[in-house]
């Protein structure tokens, strides 16, 4: 009965579940709510695409059906930092929009996490000038860099289910993570 | 010579205030003193010859270690005639400042402002004469050639020079 049940495959996917925990022929599961839960959160990404540059353009082209993020669960779009825990910050940022991506995300409701997509993102990249923000993580915590220019959509893709495994990684533990640590004054 | 006719009826009407003036290529282009501008460029536009009713462009060229360190360069179009110009008049360090043409030309207004926020240069009498690229408590004029070049702004971070 075992040996059936490990052909057939476990959950892998699901963390806390494995064979040995399937009771009744599969019809009861045994899991952590914790693991259920960052398994459920990992595949249901609501984005905030904070898009300011060139990067858009492959932003949209991952989004869009050829490379599909929809696959991943990361499709859906919200326009309110409230809706949203995915911040995907795309392109260079200024000096300008600094307090801008602060205020996002200091509206975004924990848990949360920032996608730092292109490499103006990531350090500046060649913008080493008056103007341009040298990484957003001068200014936020950022969960994944993502460096190119712009990146291609695997290295998204890529970054996309490095966050999942950070994700299914977590801890509650870890939520809320407490004061922002940010503030406009900065 | 007809592609003279701009260089030719300033030298006769402000023989004074034109320091330089040249005739490249049909580019004209006149050098004059910043005391006169103002008059100059009313002559320019309203001169039934001439009509530069169009102020195209307004920028500064910094020539650090010159005195005087600054040139603010101004080009001009007439509608009527189809003709250019170029007007440049030198502006020092210590004194920094230039009459505004806004009261001429209204569209000078944001180059103005544009210029006096990437140079410093202060254009006496503009109406709103505040930075309009960058943000309010940006520190220094980041096109001066002395302007560091790693510089990091209160906004952003510590300052890494």
């Amino acid at each position: 009965m075992i040996d059936t049940l490990k052909r057939k495959g476990g959950c892998s996917s699901c963390g806390g579940v494995d064979d040995d925990s399937r009771l009744l022929g599969g019809s009861v599961i045994l899991t952590k709510l914790e693991a259920i839960n960052n398994w459920g959160r990992k595949y249901s990404f609501f984005q905030y695409p904070f898009v300011t540059a060139c990067c858009g353009m492959e932003f949209m082209s991952v989004c869009g059906p050829k490379y599909d993020l929809d696959r991943f669960g990361a499709a859906l779009p919200r326009f309110s930092p409230r809706q949203a825990d995915l911040l995907m910050v795309v392109g260079t940022i200024s000096h300008k929009q600094a307090p801008i991506l602060v205020k996002v995300y200091n509206q975004m409701a924990e848990p949360k996490w920032v996608f730092a997509f292109g490499v103006c993102a990531v350090s500046g990249g060649f913008y080493d000038n008056y103007a341009t923000v040298q990484g957003i993580d001068t200014l936020i915590p950022v969960d994944i860099y993502v460096p190119g220019c712009p990146p291609r959509p695997e290295m998204v893709i890529d970054g996309l289910i490095k966050l999942q495994q950070k994700v299914m990684e977590s801890r509650w533990s870890d939520y809320p993570k407490g004061a922002s640590p940010v503030s406009n004054d900065k | 010579m007809e592609a003279n006719i701009t260089i030719n009826k300033l030298k006769a009407r402000f023989a004074e205030s034109i320091v330089d003036a040249h005739s490249y290529r049909g580019d004209d282009t006149a050098i004059v003193k910043k005391e006169e501008l103002l008059d100059i460029f009313i002559f320019l536009r309203d001169d039934k010859e001439l009509l530069y009713n169009f102020m195209m462009d307004l920028t500064v060229v910094d020539y650090l270690g010159k005195e005087p360190r600054f040139e603010v360069v101004y080009h001009l179009y007439s509608l009527a005639y189809n003709r250019r110009v170029r007007i440049k008049t030198r502006v020092s360090e210590s004194e920094c400042s230039v009459d505004s043409i806004v009261s001429i030309w209204p569209s000078a207004n944001w180059f103005e402002r544009e210029a006096f926020d990437l140079y410093g240069i202060v254009f006496k009498g503009h109406p709103n004469l505040s930075r309009i690229l960058l943000y309010d408590s940006f520190q220094g004029h980041p096109l001066r050639k002395d302007y560091p070049i790693k510089k990091r702004q209160p906004q952003i971070g510590p300052n890494n020079n």
